[in-house]
């Protein structure tokens, strides 16, 4: 840390050696970008933590209540009855789909990258580009061909009618981060282990996979933040309730219960709450990683 | 030719003949997963516009009935209107307000570090939960917007957002700003991290302000992280189906029916298959032509050094 865009403020976080030079305040327009901070602050959090206090409020409360307050009789009423119903299934069907979806990803991705990064010829080459095409096809384009894919394969209305795109989409973005971040390992440590007579599986297990260990972090996060939210997938490739996965079953909450509106906060708090769990434990290597493949 | 030759181009000719397996097999899985759901599709798409389908029974063939009709459609016309709109409002709106975000984040003092904390929380949701909070948020009759607005006196603003067609279009480009914004603002977060401090330091023993060091050193070095935010902001807006969708299903009327949703909306509730895939080969040609035209661009913003003058 420490290149910032401004210099030091204060002097005590340069600990004593060479005292940074103060940029002079020319101008009352220089407090924009902080008064733009606090004010952007507000504007992330507000809806957040209305979602949060708005699924506490009963929902008789609801209407009489000022909305921007906190509410008036907090309940946890919302949260138990949206969990007795269908939506500990869309629950547990999406903690399915996206922890199989992802560690195939993972997995598929990883091993792919390796042959691009480590072996260059004609072949890996080609794969690398096609891959990367992959980041410019808008997906919702192929929607309608999956649909036909998936009802042909007999896997319409199922959870791997699910898993199988997610697991294709995710492939180009993650192979992206990875080669760039494989690449980045010194050829020496390469050279030692091929001399020491390593095969590739060898060199993979354990050179690379210790050392892309951020990369890999940075596509779990990532790409389980993608699963998990998709929406579009779930609309067109399943039906019954009985294989729905969150955001649809949000959806459909909706559509039941519209005016219910404290009712369906908590349901829209409780299927992000993993995500904002793994947000809290692995914020720094998601933020990291993102930064480090998007630069190049 | 010495023995100990022969034997190194032995093991050489070995080791080439492996990574050449290595490269294939490997590869394969991440390949077939990508062909089968990716590119075939494309083609499978391509082979549907010649089509008439509803999606439930067997499709006939119609040749190029599906494309003509794209030419006098004007719903379609109106669609991609409203698509491009969404690109060029999304960077006006996203990219000053990013920058600024992401400059204020790389800043060196704690609270902006704890406030960061906070920013990224619009990326966490589905589109389908923002969609609704934001719906719940601007319902005309309970909705927080409107009834603060009632309560300060200002009812004469307070409106059915959602349901007006000339607004409906700019409130959910307001929500997609809020949802992206913080991401924007973390590439520039690592685009401003990168700039040399020694940049800085010298412009200041100059004399030079905050606000001149900022568009004179912090905008120029930001140039590529300008140019990958853009990319992903314009090749992005193709993608914003889930929002209009949950917030407004395309209307009022066709008020949001952006590119994506008149696909989805022909395909699937309208079981126009055929027509459908039409749309959605445009929109997939859209994207790729869209990428190459900015790759382009990238190539030459990568040559620039941005180190020059050290």
């Amino acid at each position: 840390m420490g290149v910032g865009t401004l210099p030091q403020k204060s002097a005590e976080t340069q600990q004593g050696y060479r005292k940074p030079q103060k940029a002079p305040w020319h101008g009352w327009w220089e407090i924009i970008p902080i008064v733009f901070g606090i004010i952007w602050f507000i504007i992330a959090f507000y809806p957040v933590l209305y979602m949060f206090m708005t699924s506490l409020r009963p929902l008789t409360d609801f209407f009489t209540d000022v909305p921007w307050l906190p509410p008036t009789h907090p309940t946890l009423t919302n949260y138990s009855s949206v969990l007795s119903g269908d939506f500990s299934l869309a629950f547990v069907n999406t903690v399915f789909v996206t922890v199989i979806s992802v560690f195939l990803i993972v997995i598929v991705s990883l091993f792919s990258s390796y042959s691009i990064s480590r072996i260059h010829n004609r072949f890996t080459q080609v794969v690398f580009s096609l891959f990367l095409i992959g980041l410019a096809i808008p997906l919702q384009a192929t929607i309608i061909p999956i649909y036909a894919i998936i009802i042909n394969l007999h896997l319409y209305d199922t959870l791997f009618a699910l898993i199988l795109p997610s697991v294709a989409f995710g492939i180009p973005l993650s192979v992206l981060v990875l080669v760039t971040y494989i690449r980045d390992i010194p050829k020496e440590l390469y050279e030692s282990m091929l001399l020491d007579g390593a095969g590739h599986f060898r060199i993979l297990r354990s050179l690379v996979l210790p050392l892309s260990r951020p990369a890999i972090i940075t596509v779990v996060i990532y790409e389980t933040i993608q699963v998990w939210n998709s929406f579009l997938f779930p609309l067109v490739l399943t039906q019954s309730s009985n294989v729905r996965v969150l955001p649809l079953a949000l959806w459909t909450f909706q559509g039941q219960y519209t005016t219910n509106v404290p009712a369906i906060m908590a349901a829209v708090f409780l299927s992000a709450t993993p995500i904002i769990l793994l947000y809290i434990f692995g914020r720094r290597q998601l933020l990291g990683g993102l930064i480090a493949g998007f630069s190049k | 030719m010495s023995a100990l030759l022969k034997q190194e181009r032995a093991t050489a000719a070995h080791r080439a003949r492996r990574d050449t397996w290595v490269a294939v097999l490997w590869s394969l899985p991440a390949l077939a997963f990508y062909l089968l759901f990716a590119i075939i599709p494309l083609f499978i798409a391509l082979y549907l516009s010649f089509t008439s389908w509803n999606g439930l029974s067997s499709a006939t063939w119609v040749g190029l009935k599906n494309w003509l009709a794209l030419f006098s459609d004007s719903v379609t016309g109106h669609s991609l209107l409203l698509t491009i709109e969404v690109m060029i409002i999304s960077w006006v709106v996203q990219t000053p307000l990013s920058i600024l975000l992401g400059v204020f984040m790389a800043g060196t003092q704690r609270y902006r570090a704890v406030l960061s904390v906070v920013y990224f929380l619009p990326l966490l949701f589905s589109a389908v939960a923002i969609g609704l909070t934001w719906l719940s948020l601007l319902d005309p009759n309970f909705g927080l917007i409107d009834t603060l607005l009632k309560t300060i006196g200002l009812s004469a603003l307070a409106k059915g957002w959602l349901g007006d067609p000339k607004l409906a279009f700019f409130v959910v480009m307001a929500i997609i700003s809020w949802q992206f914004i913080p991401f924007h603002a973390l590439l520039y977060l690592g685009g401003a991290r990168q700039i040399p401090k020694e940049l800085y330091e010298a412009s200041t023993i100059d004399g030079a302000g905050r606000l001149q060091s900022f568009f004179s050193i912090t905008l120029p070095q930001l140039k590529y992280t300008v140019v990958t935010s853009t990319t992903l902001i314009f090749t992005g807006s193709l993608t914003y189906f889930d929002l209009f969708w949950v917030t407004t299903g395309g209307g009022p009327g066709y008020a949001t029916r952006v590119l994506p949703l008149h696909m989805y909306i022909t395909a699937f509730p309208d079981e126009n298959v055929g027509y459908g895939s039409v749309l959605a080969i445009v929109l997939a040609l859209f994207g790729v032509v869209l990428s190459f035209v900015f790759l382009r661009f990238t190539g030459f913003t990568r040559m620039a050094s941005q180190r020059e003058g050290l």
